[in-house]
């Protein structure tokens, strides 16, 4: 004690001048080094999210757009329909040589001599091979066309659509080029006369997988995506609020209980591919469910939700006040009522949340989906969830690995709507949290 | 009568006797209902659980076992010879006949007559209602595709008739069993603590599935391949001269798809853990709120963000950016433009993997430094310390066991992460140091072993369960250690 009040006093006593140098210089600046490697590592991770979203945005907003050629095109009888059979047959109706339609229009339009066989091609080539179907779908149900000239717009071929958009370099030797300068030539007297125009692309929403670019779009595969979380929703919220309730409000504290309290934490942290195993093998090979039906896929992603949808109801309920039980048991309500009628209604927000949340990752799960065989070609909108389809990030998956600059767009057009839908979802579960949490 | 409408009639029945049960708990209370016992709605519930869970049990039980007594006695109906040729030709001849009897209802009475008669060609009668049959089929197969479809439509009509009456004689003898002093919700309460209890217990069963399917296709593969080849080979070459033609050992060697997970990994953490480390130090100890506020969910938004768009991101963006950046390098100091590093490489995986982790290192990180208590902060700066000092040496180690669980965690997260090495990291499975050359993982190797065509007894895509269940073995031990640690921790401060 005398030590020490000595030791002060000399410190008192000692002149300013003469002060020890204790490396405060050293610690402050240790202190700033350190809090700016907090900065550092704070903005490395912003600046990363940042060029992921800008990556996606800059190659992706140009396949809201997409090229059309509107030309008058000439409903003839004798192409279509030379025999007049098709009161007989309507069949002939879909077999008609419709690209010969196309073919003359542009001729016409472009003033290209009919018998220059390779500028006709290259004329052709400019116009999406989908034009058929387009026209064909138009007369099979309109017949009365038939006869008549109608402004149809067609799609443009894909490297055209990127011509147009400007991402095709110019600087490129003609021979190397997808473009050549032909087309390009006719493409700006096409502009000019106001017959290729960009317009909002409404296929990328509707059409389905196509080995064209230009045909390709996500509408499909939303639906699949859509099956697939009804399923979840519908099988993984009953379940996980079932399984929370009772391991949080009935389960005796025993080996058994501890033992799923571990399984569902690990079944949280399993690899998602895992999963697309277990899905292969036991609701495929075992139980005989068609592959790549959203059915399966919902089912599987359905067990991956669940822990996550445990753990979130789980504390939910803890977070209730043991004063709401406690007066609802005193009032004389059976354990269930106090639960059903009281305790799980203020649980929900929590529940909801949780379940969005798990919707979400659910919504953008590719691997488990690539083994039960989802990645399939789908042309057509899967009518039931037994019916072959695939799902959005699927798509985004196979699009992803095609080598053609208009996929490469649309792959980032089709993240861009995945993230919105995320998006969506994530503001959702936080505005039904701040509208609905209570603190007690 | 089809299964769903069998399922919806029982449901009616449902219904019909809740209401059923209500009223006569209403009645029986003589319109003073504090005799009751139970609400009447319990009991209404009570009969209609007694109408449906029996006739649904019943139902399930049915739809599971008449397939295998309908094949045995058709089985038992074909020739003596056909029935001598063996297993799979036995089970051929049986798949024909089902085929055939699918076809033969859609034939009328008239065909019918033509092709039992043998007038008329079995198989053109087929291929005109759109029933393709690989060959002309025999005579005895028309019999037996007649005996199926009888004996598959007594069976149909019978299991109708017997859950209908189930279900009829269920709600029967619940609502004859109500009286006023009845303990009906203590009974309906038992029943839904099964339903819960079931519940839960999907959450072992899906344990179960996962290590009961992959350890059984697991086997099969090791019957081909031992065990010791597959855990021990250096070589992966699955592709080229299938397993049992002979100098098949060391295809299937998972040693270079291991050592590729581990290296990738390996990189995304050396790249997240500081990041994500120094984050959540800052977040924790430094930020204010409003900063806190913004800077969180900012970086929580890239643990939000699909797998499959940072594998797009490292496919068009960073692959080819390292790969004309060291271009750039090689040609600056060397003169000689070519690029050293590949695109698809073990650096662009693990860098995109690792912008992938920041979050999950640095909210969990986080949680935890904020649970370390006050009073080890306020004692440190109390003495003097500063506030990095405090960090360094008092709030670090007081973390440092919940830290170790949460890396852990993370890592078990990179090494199970599919979409952006399948996309990144490149297809060819070979053990080498290099991080600017390709390499390839176990996910990798399970997504292309069983994309496309599928045969599902080869080797090739059994490999796929092996890999599988070393993948699950390994992320199951990081992660009840990782959970453990967390636990412990937890518990130390509480």
């Amino acid at each position: 004690m005398t030590d020490m009040t000595s030791s002060v006093q000399s410190t008192f006593q000692r002149p300013a001048q003469a002060r020890r140098d204790i490396g405060i210089k050293k610690r402050y600046a240790a202190e700033r080094r350190f809090k700016a490697y907090g900065v550092t590592a704070i903005l490395i991770g912003l600046f990363f999210l940042f060029v992921l979203l800008w990556t996606v945005v800059s190659k992706g907003y140009t396949a809201f757009q997409q090229t059309a050629i509107t030309l008058p095109i000439e409903f003839s009888e004798q192409i279509i329909d030379p025999k007049n059979e098709r009161a007989a047959n309507p069949a002939k109706l879909m077999s008609a040589n419709y690209p010969l339609l196309v073919r003359d229009a542009l001729v016409k339009a472009l003033a290209i001599d009919p018998n220059n066989k390779a500028l006709v091609k290259k004329a052709t080539d400019m116009v999406s091979p989908s034009a058929r179907t387009q026209l064909r779908d138009l007369v099979v149900a309109n017949p009365a066309i038939i006869g008549t000239t109608a402004d149809v717009a067609l799609l443009a071929e894909g490297n055209i659509d990127s011509a147009n958009k400007g991402q095709i370099d110019l600087t490129v030797a003609e021979a190397n080029r997808k473009v050549n300068d032909q087309q390009l030539g006719w493409m700006k007297t096409l502009t000019e006369s106001g017959a290729m125009a960009k317009q909002f692309n409404t296929g990328l929403f509707t059409y389905g997988a196509s080995s064209r670019p230009e045909a390709a779009g996500i509408g499909v595969a939303a639906l699949g995506s859509f099956y697939m979380m009804l399923i979840v929703l519908v099988l993984a919220l009953p379940i996980g609020v079932c399984a929370s309730i009772y391991l949080e409000e009935f389960a005796p504290k025993n080996r058994l209980t501890d033992l799923i309290e571990v399984n569902i934490n690990n079944l949280a942290a399993v690899p998602s591919i895992v999963y697309g195993l277990l899905g292969l093998s036991i609701f495929i090979n075992f139980a005989g469910m068609p592959r790549s039906a959203a059915l399966v896929g919902g089912l599987v992603l359905t067990l991956m939700t669940l822990p996550t949808i445990i753990i979130a109801t789980r504390a939910a309920l803890k977070a209730v006040p043991p004063s709401i039980r406690a007066a609802a048991l005193g009032l004389g309500a059976s354990k269930m009522q106090t639960i059903f009628h009281h305790v799980l209604p203020l649980a929900m927000p929590g529940v909801l949340t949780g379940t969005i949340i798990g919707l979400a990752h659910a919504l953008g799960e590719t691997a488990p989906l690539l083994l039960i065989g989802m990645v399939a070609f789908v042309v057509d909108y899967p009518g039931t969830p037994m019916d072959p389809s695939t799902a959005l990030p699927v798509q985004i998956y196979m699009w992803a690995n095609e080598a053609e600059r208009a996929f490469v767009e649309r792959t980032s057009g089709a993240i861009m709507v995945l993230l919105i839908f995320l998006v969506v979802m994530n503001l959702g579960a936080i505005l039904l949290r701040r509208r609905f949490e209570r603190r007690w | 009568m089809s299964t769903s409408l069998i399922f919806l009639i029982v449901l009616i029945v449902g219904l019909a006797a809740y209401f059923a049960g209500r009223a006569r708990a209403t009645a029986s209370s003589n319109g003073k209902l504090s005799v009751l016992h139970s609400l009447p709605g319990y009991h209404g519930v009570y009969v209609a659980i007694w109408a449906v869970l029996p006739a649904a049990a019943v139902l399930a039980l049915w739809l599971l076992v008449s397939p295998f007594f309908v094949e045995s006695a058709v089985r038992n109906s074909l020739p003596e010879d056909v029935r001598n040729q063996g297993g799979a030709t036995t089970e051929l001849m049986l798949g024909q006949v089902m085929q055939v009897a699918s076809g033969l209802k859609l034939l009328n009475a008239e065909e019918l007559g033509a092709v039992t008669s043998g007038s008329s060609s079995l198989r053109d009668a087929l291929a005109a209602k759109g029933v393709p049959m690989a060959n002309a089929g025999e005579a005895y197969m028309v019999t037996s595709a007649q005996k199926y479809n009888t004996m598959q439509d007594a069976s149909r009509w019978m299991m109708s008739a017997v859950v209908l009456i189930i279900a009829i004689a269920g709600a029967v003898f619940a609502v004859r069993g109500i009286n006023a002093p009845f303990r009906a919700r203590n009974r309906v309460e038992r029943v839904m603590l099964g339903a819960l209890l079931l519940a839960s217990s999907i959450a072992i069963l899906t344990t179960v599935g996962i290590v009961g399917s992959m350890l059984s296709e697991a086997i099969r593969f090791f019957q081909s391949v031992s065990p010791s080849t597959f855990f021990f080979g250096t070589v992966w070459d699955p592709r080229f001269s299938a397993a049992g033609s002979g100098g098949t050992e060391g295809q299937f060697g998972l040693l270079p798809l291991l050592a590729g997970t581990l290296y990738i990994a390996f990189v995304a953490m050396l790249f997240a853990v500081p990041v994500g480390l120094f984050a959540a130090i800052y977040m924790a100890e430094y930020a204010k709120p409003a900063v806190r506020g913004i800077a969180k969910p900012l970086l929580e938004i890239l643990a939000g963000i699909p797998t499959i768009v940072y594998g797009f991101f490292a496919l068009v963006t960073v692959g080819p950016f390292l790969r004309d950046m060291s271009a750039q390098l090689n040609g600056l100091v060397t003169g000689n433009y070519v690029n050293f590093i590949q695109a698809q490489s073990v650096l662009t995986a693990g860098l995109v993997m690792g912008i992938m982790l920041i979050p999950f290192v640095s909210s969990l990180s986080d949680d935890i430094i904020t649970q370390v208590p006050r009073s080890l902060r306020d004692g440190s700066l109390g003495l003097g310390a500063t506030r990095s000092e405090t960090i360094k040496r008092v709030i670090l180690p007081a973390a440092l066991p919940g830290i170790v669980g949460a890396l852990l965690l993370t890592a078990s997260r990179a090494v199970g992460e599919t979409m952006i090495v399948v996309l990144a990291a490149g297809v060819a499975a070979r053990m080498q140091l290099n991080p600017f050359e390709a390499m390839t993982t176990v996910t990798v190797k399970i997504v292309n072993q069983l994309t496309g065509d599928l045969e599902f007894n080869s080797p090739q895509t059994l490999v796929a369960f092996a890999l599988g269940i070393t993948l699950f073995a390994i992320t199951l031990c990081l992660n009840i250690y990782a959970l453990y640690i967390v636990r412990k921790y937890r518990e130390q401060y509480e």
